[in-house]
């Protein structure tokens, strides 16, 4: 008989006892010794079918193939661009991965992306073996050259973005501005006018701070709405 | 100094403790704003903080391991933590206890999960009354969870000592100077698992018994609090 211990979105610590039973799963962050299953790390408890794991309160960025980061040049070499995605690891980006012909002899990489410039990538390979390989080739992808980068924990990336992109929605409909969100925790924000760029940049603190407070939705488009009423914005 | 009256004629400790009785223990998690993890863990006037940083890369390079994540440990006490100033160069014995943390901290880590990198972990002793490599590992640990990093379970430290033929719990300095013995423990409390086990002095067999159990009490208690430091670290925001 499986013995769940906890309820959902009950906050959990390293070492606390989720569940017994062999037939119940162990999740995300989650350990098996036995037929015990214990969370790793701390965050709130997720039961769902007969699986228990733990969604992060804290934490670093670990890279995922297929992830969309926002990632800042750090140094410029011969045939490649090292990249800093916000992680353990750094990342590469190959010339042949950002331009379309390239020869090592006449072309100097820096023509193109400099140290200290932002570029919005996907992660095509990472194994942990090695270091992260990226691309900028590919819709939306490419050298960011207007608006602003934010960071914000990689922990909120999730809440930030909402059960099907609800979260997300809601600042772009509310505040006009293009935002695209890595999955690293940086996100790139382009908006109107210096205003409902506040705004958001305080919308997108405040979902940081209370991630793990239920009605976050619904808190941060009331938000939005008395600041622009605030500020006289329609 | 003369030797004080460390069991007084009541059974009370020189300080008015129980013998099974813990300071008052202070714990406070996230005080760092620069450190991806961070503590502060107070018993009594044993006051120390612990910084963690990482997974990140190693430098220098060569220190790489190709399997796991490398875990370096500085254990170190500030000048002005003792009456006498400490030379602030590490010492034998800050090295030794640098040494035995990183290794606790290491069974509780799953470094596996993050190979080629390093996470760095920093003790820094503020103000040192006996037992601050037990007051160092429980920050160490809060810190880690602090930092997001998985891991098996907390580490929850305290020492037991012998003073005047009685075995006390969480022994302070006057205790450990004038004690027979003093013998640091530390536990992943869920697991019941010993990740660190020293002892100086003599203790019998029976002795030694007792003084676990003992310790064990007391760590059950200080995983507790830690284990609430913890959640009131995300009640601190109320509901609108």
């Amino acid at each position: 008989m499986p013995k769940i211990y906890v309820a959902n979105r009950q906050i959990v610590r390293p070492g606390d006892l989720l569940a017994e039973g062999d037939d119940v799963k162990g999740g995300d962050y989650t350990y098996r010794i036995g037929n015990k299953i214990y969370a790793s790390v701390l965050g709130l408890a997720n039961v769902d079918d007969g699986v228990v794991s733990v969604i992060p309160l804290e934490g670093m960025n670990m890279p995922k193939e297929g992830d969309v980061v926002i990632g800042l040049v750090t140094s410029v070499g011969i045939t490649n661009w090292i990249v800093d995605i916000r992680g353990p690891y750094k990342a590469v980006l190959n010339a042949n991965e950002a331009l379309e012909s390239f020869n090592p002899i006449t072309d100097d990489l820096r023509k193109y992306l400099d140290v200290g410039d932002y570029i919005i990538a996907k992660i095509i390979v990472f194994d942990r073996t090695r270091n992260p390989l990226l691309t900028i080739k590919g819709k939306g992808l490419g050298k960011i050259t207007e608006g602003k980068v934010i960071d914000v924990k990689p922990s909120r990336v999730p809440r930030i973005i909402g059960k099907k992109k609800a979260m997300l929605n809601i600042l772009i409909e509310q505040t006009k501005c293009t935002i695209i969100v890595g999955q690293n925790g940086r996100i790139w924000i382009r908006c109107p006018n210096e205003e409902l760029e506040d705004i958001l940049v305080r919308a997108i603190r405040k979902i940081e701070a209370e991630a793990h407070i239920p009605g976050l939705t619904e808190r941060v488009k009331r938000f939005i709405e008395e600041e622009k009423r605030r500020l006289g914005i329609a | 100094m003369e030797k004080p009256v460390l069991i007084r004629e009541d059974g009370l400790r020189h300080d008015g403790r129980r013998p099974d009785e813990l300071r008052p223990i202070r714990m406070e998690v996230g005080i760092l704003k620069n450190a991806d993890g961070s503590a502060l863990v107070q018993f009594g006037k044993t006051k120390v903080i612990a910084a963690v940083y990482g997974p990140r890369e190693i430098h220098p390079k060569h220190l790489t391991l190709p399997d796991r994540a490398l875990i370096r440990c500085r254990y170190h006490m500030a000048p002005f933590s003792t009456s006498e100033r400490k030379s602030p160069a590490p010492s034998r014995r800050e090295i030794e206890l640098s040494k035995v943390i990183r290794e606790a901290l290491e069974a509780t880590i799953f470094t596996e999960y993050f190979p080629r990198t390093t996470i760095d972990v920093f003790i820094e002793v503020l103000q040192a009354d006996g037992g601050t490599r037990t007051a160092g590992l429980t920050a160490a640990s809060l810190a880690v969870v602090d930092a997001g990093i998985p891991m098996k379970d907390l580490v929850a430290a305290v020492a037991v000592g012998k003073v005047d033929g009685v075995l006390v719990l969480d022994i302070d300095e006057i205790e450990d100077e004038f004690g027979e013995a003093d013998m640091p423990v530390a536990m992943m409390p869920s697991l019941d698992r010993i990740v660190l086990l020293q002892l100086n002095g003599v203790l019998t067999r029976e002795e030694f018994r007792n003084a676990l159990e003992l310790a064990k009490k007391g760590i059950m208690e200080i995983y507790r609090l830690q284990k609430e430091s913890l959640t009131k670290k995300y009640l601190m925001y109320p509901e609108e």
